[in-house]
């Protein structure tokens, strides 16, 4: 997994974002919408098996063909939207959760509260995350929590890193010594000063760690160990249709082009927002 | 297409208005090789804008009139290619913050060949020879200065002659220096200043110097031009403008630069036990460890530094940078604690007790910062700023009385209520100054600590905060810490004063005698390295 850190935005990319921004947004909310939709509605039953219609070719009954088992892929893609989301969305909240207050302490003491923090976020980085995985599903069996947890304990430290870099940024200001001075406690100012300082980039960190965890998911559910059948998930119906791709190529390209476009979205998403939530320093 | 006699730079009747607002009023100056003009005025009076203009770089929906000649040749109607080419081959420019000129990456040797390769001038071992070559010609001798070294491991002032030999690197004619010395503490100044001269004298370049500091442009200029709100209100020689100033706004300038003492002449007997005294502080910072198991290094910043501030009484503390006196304030306001010797406040342990203890009395102390930007959470509004520090008192106010509170310290600063409810980027230098005074005077403190606070603010604007501080201290019987490389304001503003040099207070006593006489060789140092105006134009 990527970390990545970028407390401000280029000087000259402020022209280019508003076009990354409205394209994130929408692919953002494609996604999203399929994904609610499919909560309330998709044209054929996604799990619901019709052997005779096998591996039919894109049609205005079947939008994106039928797998191998002639389950509609249209409708599996719209519900393993929801599946990819809840996962990735559930993962991020482990990470915020825990790997703020982590990164937040860290910075405001210092000392071995920070050497325990980064050094602990060194070690979860350094271990092999399909591993972790493994080891999980054994523990608790395969499926989305197996999934969540996985995806959520790789980024625990991603937040306590990106949280911690911007909160030491934002203690070396005066008005946190300002703050200080006015007898508040360290925890205190982490919540009233650090905390709104370096929301905006937390807010971008947790949209480019969506789009991780939707593509560590389709991986996780690829190899087996992430949502199990018959829930639909993009990373399945991959896996499901790897040895037809030549035969039916619908069935890896309308889940390819779902996992491009959440992912893609996302990015451009985080990058358009990290322009605008630039926090005004100067007049 | 060149007259013979055409002068290097010659600006006649360039005016500069942008969205409607008249920013320069056909102003007019001309450099000659070999001669120093300096542009002088206060912040918004155009100084930085006339400059940008010489090099094309105005906001954008500027519309400009009027004429700009580089050895005759017209600049304003060259397009940007053109201009690129005029920017760094014949026109140099070397800003005030070297730090955030220079790419923290290069090396300073690549940063300077850099500049000669981005005009083609060289190739790669011609530009490492030429910018060698300028490196030492700036004071910067391989020897003592590999050309691996990058910005960080330099000191402020030798960075700032890394920016001015990218500024040389493609031999300009005319060199413009936008403050180039004012985030520099004195001894600095006077050594870049030096070198700037030595450069225009010997190498015939033009240099266009721009500084509020009319103490400064005394010391070197040949030829001062005063602008006020963007027009040229005086110009001459700098002994006959500011030994006779014509136009009120010189004299207005002239006045503040060297603010009047602000202290009584003879200040009340201290009262014990002090307010604040200090007692053998030591005060080390580790270093970068060395390896995996090493020990960090430690530099020590503070030595065996001892100081009393009695109520009432006004302190200095002076000192170059890294002279430790910031060090030391941290350590007075148990912001840090020190490894050796203990403060006590009011009588009572302060360094040496826990922060639980330390709260009932912080509403004692105060501060004042010195960057007017980042001493306020952008995201705060003034009225929550200011109130801050109301968390000290045993009963803080509700929001009604509160609100009352705030009002009231933003006018004894001599701030609108209304600006409560702005944001502190809505604010000038000078304001956000106010705002700072009005959030130490929250709490009703006995000491407030000045860091710098008026090193970030032109002349006229330090002369106003300078006039609230003594109307606050006169009328509140403040005590204050006044740690500063001004010398201007130590004098205004204190009744004794510190010297510290490596750490160690070198020289102490009341202001004038110290400042008049002094005793310590460095002290002595520091006072020949600050221009004065009675020096220049008697």
């Amino acid at each position: 997994m990527t970390v990545m850190i970028t407390l401000e935005a280029p000087p000259e990319g402020g022209r280019r974002h508003p076009l990354a921004l409205a394209t994130g947004l929408v692919l953002t909310a494609l996604v999203a919408g399929a994904a609610l939709l499919s909560l309330v509605w998709t044209p054929h039953d996604p799990t619901a098996i019709d052997i005779a219609g096998r591996l039919a070719a894109p049609s205005a009954a079947h939008w994106f063909g039928t797998d191998a088992y002639g389950r509609d892929v249209f409708s599996h893609v719209l519900a393993g939207a929801q599946s990819a989301l809840a996962v990735a969305l559930a993962a991020v909240g482990v990470g915020l959760g825990a790997g703020v207050p982590l990164g937040l302490a860290a910075a405001a003491r210092r000392g071995w509260v920070e050497e325990v923090a980064m050094r602990g976020s060194d070690i979860v980085f350094a271990f092999p995350a399909l591993v972790t995985a493994v080891l999980i599903a054994a523990i608790c069996g395969p499926g989305a929590v197996d999934a969540i947890a996985a995806i959520g304990l790789f980024n625990i430290p991603v937040f306590a890193k990106v949280t911690r870099g911007a909160a030491l940024g934002a203690w070396a200001r005066d008005y946190t010594l300002a703050a200080r001075l006015a007898g508040k406690s360290a925890g205190r100012i982490s919540v009233e000063h650090v905390l709104p300082n370096i929301a905006g980039l937390l807010l971008v960190q947790a949209t480019i760690q969506l789009s991780l965890g939707i593509i560590a998911d389709a991986g996780l559910s690829f190899v087996g160990l992430g949502t199990q059948a018959p829930r639909p998930s993009w990373g399945r119906l991959l896996a499901d249709s790897q040895t037809l791709a030549g035969q039916a190529p619908w069935l890896v390209i309308f889940p390819g082009l779902a996992v491009v476009a959440a992912v893609l979205g996302l990015n451009l998403l985080g990058e358009g927002l990290r322009a605008r939530l630039n926090p005004r320093r100067e007049a | 297409m060149t007259p013979p006699n055409a002068p290097l730079l010659d600006i006649r009747d360039f005016s500069l208005s942008v969205d409607g607002r008249v920013l320069l009023k056909s102003l007019s100056l001309t450099v000659e090789p070999g001669r120093i003009v300096a542009l002088a005025g206060a912040s918004g009076s155009g100084k930085s804008l006339t400059a940008l203009s010489v090099l094309g770089l105005t906001p954008a929906g500027a519309r400009a009139q009027g004429s700009i000649r580089l050895e005759g040749r017209e600049l304003t109607d060259l397009s940007d290619r053109q201009m690129d080419a005029v920017r760094g081959r014949d026109v140099g420019l070397v800003f005030q913050e070297p730090m955030t000129a220079l790419n923290p990456v290069l090396s300073i040797g690549t940063q300077v060949a850099e500049t000669v390769r981005a005009h083609r001038m060289a190739g790669r071992d011609d530009a490492a020879r030429i910018a060698d070559a300028i490196l030492t010609r700036v004071g910067l001798p391989a020897d003592r200065f590999p050309r691996s070294r990058r910005p960080h491991e330099l000191s402020g002032g030798q960075r700032q002659r890394v920016a001015i030999a990218a500024a040389l690197a493609l031999k300009p004619k005319l060199l413009i220096a936008d403050e180039p010395t004012t985030a520099l503490d004195v001894t600095t100044q006077a050594r870049i200043l030096e070198l700037l001269v030595d450069l225009v004298r010997r190498e015939g370049l033009g240099l266009l110097l721009i500084s509020h500091d009319l103490a400064l442009v005394a010391r070197v200029a040949d030829q001062v031009v005063v602008l006020h709100e963007g027009a040229v209100v005086e110009a001459g020689p700098p002994p006959a403008v500011f030994a006779a100033p014509r136009h009120p706004y010189t004299r207005r300038l002239l006045a503040a630069t060297e603010p009047a003492r602000r202290r009584p002449d003879a200040p009340p007997p201290p009262v014990l036990p002090p307010l604040l005294a200090a007692n053998g502080i030591v005060r080390d910072y580790p270093l970068a460890r060395a390896g995996w198991w090493g020990k960090p290094a430690a530099v020590r910043a503070v030595d065996q530094a001892s100081l009393a501030v009695h109520r009432g009484e006004s302190v200095g503390i002076v000192g170059e940078s890294g002279s430790g006196k910031s060090t030391l304030l941290r350590t007075l306001l148990a912001a840090d604690a020190p490894q050796a010797g203990e403060v006590r406040l009011l009588g009572q342990p302060w360094s040496a007790t826990t922060e639980a203890a330390r709260r009932p009395l912080r509403r004692h102390v105060q501060m004042v910062f010195q960057d007017p930007v980042g001493s306020f959470d952008p995201r705060w509004r003034v009225e929550r700023l200011v109130a801050e520090p109301l968390v000290l008192l045993d009963s803080p106010p509700g929001p009604a009385d509160r609100r009352r509170r705030v009002e009231e310290l933003l006018e004894q600063v001599g701030l609108a209520p209304a600006d409560a409810d702005r944001y502190p980027h809505e604010f000038s230098g000078g304001q956000r100054q106010r705002i700072a005074i009005a959030r130490a005077l929250a709490v009703a403190p006995d000491l407030i600590a000045l860091d710098e606070a008026t090193s970030a603010l032109d002349v006229l604007t330090r002369a106003q905060i300078l006039d609230v501080l003594a109307d606050l201290s006169q009328r509140l019987g403040l005590a204050y810490l006044v740690v500063s490389h001004d010398l201007a304001v130590v004098r205004a503003l204190t009744d004794r004063v510190l010297v510290m040099q490596g750490g160690r207070v070198v020289e102490q006593g009341p202001t004038l005698e110290v400042l008049d006489r002094p005793r310590h060789p460095y002290t002595a140092s520091l006072l020949a390295a600050t221009p004065t105006l009675a020096a220049q134009v008697a």
